[in-house]
């Protein structure tokens, strides 16, 4: 296939152009241990700033759920010279937008505004890194909206009901099994002083990396980030176990069921992370899932959407960047009147078709094309530049991985992709399915993705 | 004042002509990164949906990608994915037409081109696909149905609209979408996939010349329709109710709403800020302040406007836990009430101008979203300088002027209003 030779040069020839006004990201380490990446891009006058602190509820304990991403709604209540709100009301007044998300992995807060605002930002990420102060009374309103956020995003949504209890029943041991929202018991027995307790553990310097990237003289963010941040001490985190998941022995089913006309389905498989020093066998599991549904001509759509038309929806997702252990997951919605087994069996099929016969070159090269190409269109959003490092350096990584990553995807094989749809065995899968029973409850919504904004 | 917003103005430089074909082209060059941005309106939005087939225009613009003379619905998508480009049909309530993302290598971006121009001129609209999407559009409104906040949308469009064309966006309505066959679709394209009165945007690393080549390829056999199209009428007055839909589920979704907002409209600018203080805002806002933050009722809470043609709507939105369904909605219209009373602060107004002037680059700092820009200014004729021209006129509003516009033109008696959740 043509297209095999030429993606690989591509990338190189079609960067050249770019040098002017985009720069390859520069970092430093603060004394405090505070990580600082830092990308010009001036093509326009603006800057992200992501500040990454690597706490989220793969940290959390079981009758401690939530608490990353409650803590991640305090921060905007103030600190001792900072009052309530001033924070979101600075930065707007600044013509800024900021927000925060917290994840399985880490807490993020972000914030978009004209470059030459950006020392106001830091002055205050600063600030709340060292002197927040939570608030009874405050603490008591916020939780109410926390759980507002929890019924609009899981509860009343079959896609989240389902994304929970897939990984609630995936995992025994492994953190990941609890969800990033908290179990809402948790929510109602969450105290301020926990969240005082969690603040003191893990916002500190060395648990940070702050990622620019905008129309700024990286040299020049240094100075600033100094300024402001190399004053706060660096304290011990706690040790983080591994807790690694036995080996699953079995198959394991669970049904749930909701009012609603629908039937949904998730089987998921234990599938190695990228983990860093591992060997590569992830990333044959991550072309796995492209040549699944990565794009609209990939076989999931191709053949269960349109094809077969068995499914309303279907798609793989495989995530192999976490701290936590990973799943090889294929979700699917299903027209009304069919039965789930029916969807089922067919994703067995698309499964055994790839182990028994392989995947072809074309569709091989298609796929790492599609990398290449990706790499170029996310260049298109600051936003998505400043996700990757910040992703990258909250798992293990540097962002420097981000070539070597994606040259050693273009090298996995057609027989290494195979070899990846043979080891999903039926003794490490987990099937859950919802089924709808009448009614109508809202199920909408997304059936990827595991992080909450603000 | 003026100082502020001159050292702000990001200038985007676009470059705007009519092509032979009689559509109008607005082209950003920006060479920085190898990409390209393209998109075409037709006068073929869901508001041109016959009576009784409401969904049509969005199935039209769905099937484009069905099969071509040459080429059938999987060919297409595997010599997109071939080029690693994006191309697809959209709807929207007032255009429809194509968006296409590609890489600027030439061969590439030629390719798509051909694809997009294919894809216009020649599409099949195969009865077997349509018969699939139709199902598929059938279920997806049933789902959207089950959902308290998309229903809950839904109704309160239809609530708003009546029978007028701003009623029903897209697929609401099973037994419309029943009856839409394969020569409405053929007759929906050929009567407004035209030519003339069509804008193609274009965002992204390509010359002029290069353009008007793509402009010309994409365009030139279009559908030759001369049929006119009707004016949108004026949104008549509709009766106002306060409705609810009984869902399950822990939450109320709750959505009011008038029409208010024209495109051309001369309280344009005393309006939208104005909501940046009432339910724009985020945190700034008033209703954010005292649904979320002071009451802890609600994970949020927003109004907005949407400018369209014709009267768009002025909508609030937001959903709370069924037990205080009833005071979260008596908030929210104590908080209009006295907002439309009183006007807003000196202090409010400052703010507000404050972060929609100084935010005003970010909303176009990427071609993707610089793109849709391109398309408004195309479509209802704004001046070449919008952009620059946008920030200048939020400056100089007034609280006076603001206070007189939400007087004049929301007057809470006419929102409707509709819930969705537990039955109180």
């Amino acid at each position: 296939m043509v297209m095999k030779a030429k993606s690989g040069l591509m990338l190189a020839m079609l960067l050249l152009l770019t040098g002017v006004v985009m720069a390859a990201p520069q970092e430093a380490i603060l004394p405090n241990g505070m990580k600082v990446v830092v990308e010009r891009d001036a093509r326009s006058p603006v800057v992200v700033s992501q500040l990454w602190y690597r706490v989220g509820s793969v940290d959390e304990v079981n009758g401690h759920t939530g608490l990353s991403h409650l803590l991640e709604h305090m921060m905007f209540k103030g600190t001792a010279s900072v009052a309530d709100g001033e924070y979101s009301r600075r930065i707007a007044q600044a013509g800024g937008k900021e927000n925060a998300f917290t994840s399985r992995d880490y807490t993020v807060y972000f914030a978009q505004l004209s470059a030459d605002k950006l020392p106001l930002l830091l002055e205050l990420e600063a600030d709340r890194m060292a002197n927040l102060q939570i608030d009874e009374a405050a603490f008591l309103r916020e939780l109410e909206v926390v759980k507002e956020e929890r019924r609009l995003r899981t509860d009343d949504q079959a896609g989240g009901l389902l994304q929970e209890a897939l990984y609630a029943n995936a995992f025994v041991a492994n953190p990941v099994r609890y969800p990033v929202i908290g179990w809402m018991d948790d929510l109602v027995q969450a105290r301020a002083e926990d969240l005082r307790q969690w603040y003191r553990q893990w916002y500190v310097p060395n648990n940070v990396t702050l990622v620019i990237v905008g129309d700024v003289d990286p040299a020049q963010v240094f100075d600033q980030v100094k300024h402001y941040f190399a004053g706060l001490p660096a304290r011990t985190l706690p040790v983080r176990k591994p807790q690694r998941e036995p080996l699953q022995q079995g198959i394991k089913r669970v049904e749930l069921s909701a009012p609603s006309q629908f039937n949904y389905l998730s089987m998921a498989w234990h599938a190695p992370g990228l983990k860093p020093g591992a060997d590569r066998q992830a990333y044959a599991y991550a072309l796995l899932e492209a040549l699944l549904s990565g794009d609209a001509a990939a076989r999931l759509p191709s053949q269960m959407e349109r094809g077969r038309a068995l499914a309303h929806e279907a798609a793989a997702d495989y995530n192999m960047l976490g701290r936590g252990e990973a799943l090889f997951v294929i979700t699917a919605t299903q027209p009304r009147g069919r039965q789930p087994a029916e969807l089922e069996v067919a994703i067995c099929q698309q499964l055994r078709d790839i182990v028994e016969h392989g995947v072809n070159e074309q569709e091989l090269a298609r796929a790492r094309l599609r990398l290449d190409a990706d790499e170029i269109y996310q260049r298109d959003s600051l936003f998505a530049q400043a996700m990757r490092i910040g992703t990258l350096e909250s798992v293990g990584f540097s962002w420097r991985d981000a070539d070597r990553i994606r040259q050693q995807m273009q090298q996995v094989t057609a027989e290494q992709v195979r070899q990846a749809a043979a080891s999903l065995q039926d003794t490490q899968l987990t099937v859950v399915t919802l089924l709808g029973k009448g009614g109508a409850v809202p199920v909408a919504g997304q059936l990827k993705g595991d992080g909450f904004v603000r | 004042m003026f100082v502020l917003v001159s050292t702000l103005a990001h200038a985007v430089e676009i470059q705007s002509w009519i092509a032979p074909q009689g559509a109008r082209v607005l082209l950003v060059e920006t060479h920085a990164n190898p990409i390209l941005d393209v998109r075409v309106d037709f006068d073929a939005g869901s508001r041109r949906d016959p009576p009784g087939k409401e969904g049509l225009a969005a199935m039209v613009a769905g099937l484009l990608d069905s099969g071509t003379g040459q080429l059938d619905e999987e060919a297409i998508q595997q010599q997109l994915a071939n080029s690693a480009a994006q191309l697809n049909g959209f709807a929207e309530l007032e255009t429809a037409g194509v968006r296409m993302r590609s890489l600027s290598r030439s061969d590439l971006q030629e390719r798509v081109t051909g694809l997009a121009t294919l894809l216009l001129t020649q599409p099949t609209f195969a009865t077997a696909v349509l018969n699939r999407e139709r199902q598929r559009a059938i279920e997806s409104l049933l789902q959207k149905q089950e959902d308290a906040g998309a229903s809950a949308d839904i109704t309160l469009q239809q609530r708003m609209y009546g029978d007028h064309p701003y009623a029903r966006p897209a697929f609401t309505a099973v037994k419309s979408l029943q009856a839409i066959q394969r020569e409405d679709l053929l007759q929906f394209w050929q009567q407004h996939y035209r030519a003339a009165g069509a804008v193609v945007s274009i965002v992204g690393d390509i010359k002029r010349q290069d353009a008007e080549k793509l402009v010309n390829v994409m365009l030139r056999n279009l559908p030759q329709s001369t049929l006119p199209l009707p004016d949108i009428a004026q949104v008549p007055p509709q009766s106002v109710a306060q409705l609810h839909l009984a869902r399950p589920g822990s939450q109320t979704h709750i959505a009011m709403g008038m029409p208010v907002l024209r495109r051309d409209d001369p309280d344009y600018y005393p309006l939208l800020v104005g909501n940046y203080i009432l339910g724009g805002g985020g945190f700034d806002s008033r209703l954010m302040q005292e649904l979320r933050v002071r009451r802890g009722l609600t994970y949020g809470v927003r109004s907005h406007f949407t400018p369209l043609q014709q009267a768009g709507p002025f909508v609030i939105s937001l959903a709370t836990r069924n037990a205080e369904a009833g005071l979260a909605l008596q908030t929210t219209r104590e908080v209009l009430g006295h907002y439309i009373k009183e006007g807003p602060t000196e202090a409010e107004l400052k703010q507000a101008k404050a972060n929609i002037i100084g935010g005003f680059p970010l909303r176009y700092d990427s071609n993707s979203k610089l793109l849709p820009y391109l398309a408004v200014i195309g479509q209802y004729h704004l001046p070449l300088s919008y952009l620059q021209d946008y920030p200048h006129a939020v400056a100089q509003v007034s609280v006076a002027q603001i206070r007189d516009a939400w007087q004049r033109r929301i007057d809470p008696q006419q929102m409707q209003i509709v819930t969705a959740g537990a039955t109180p």
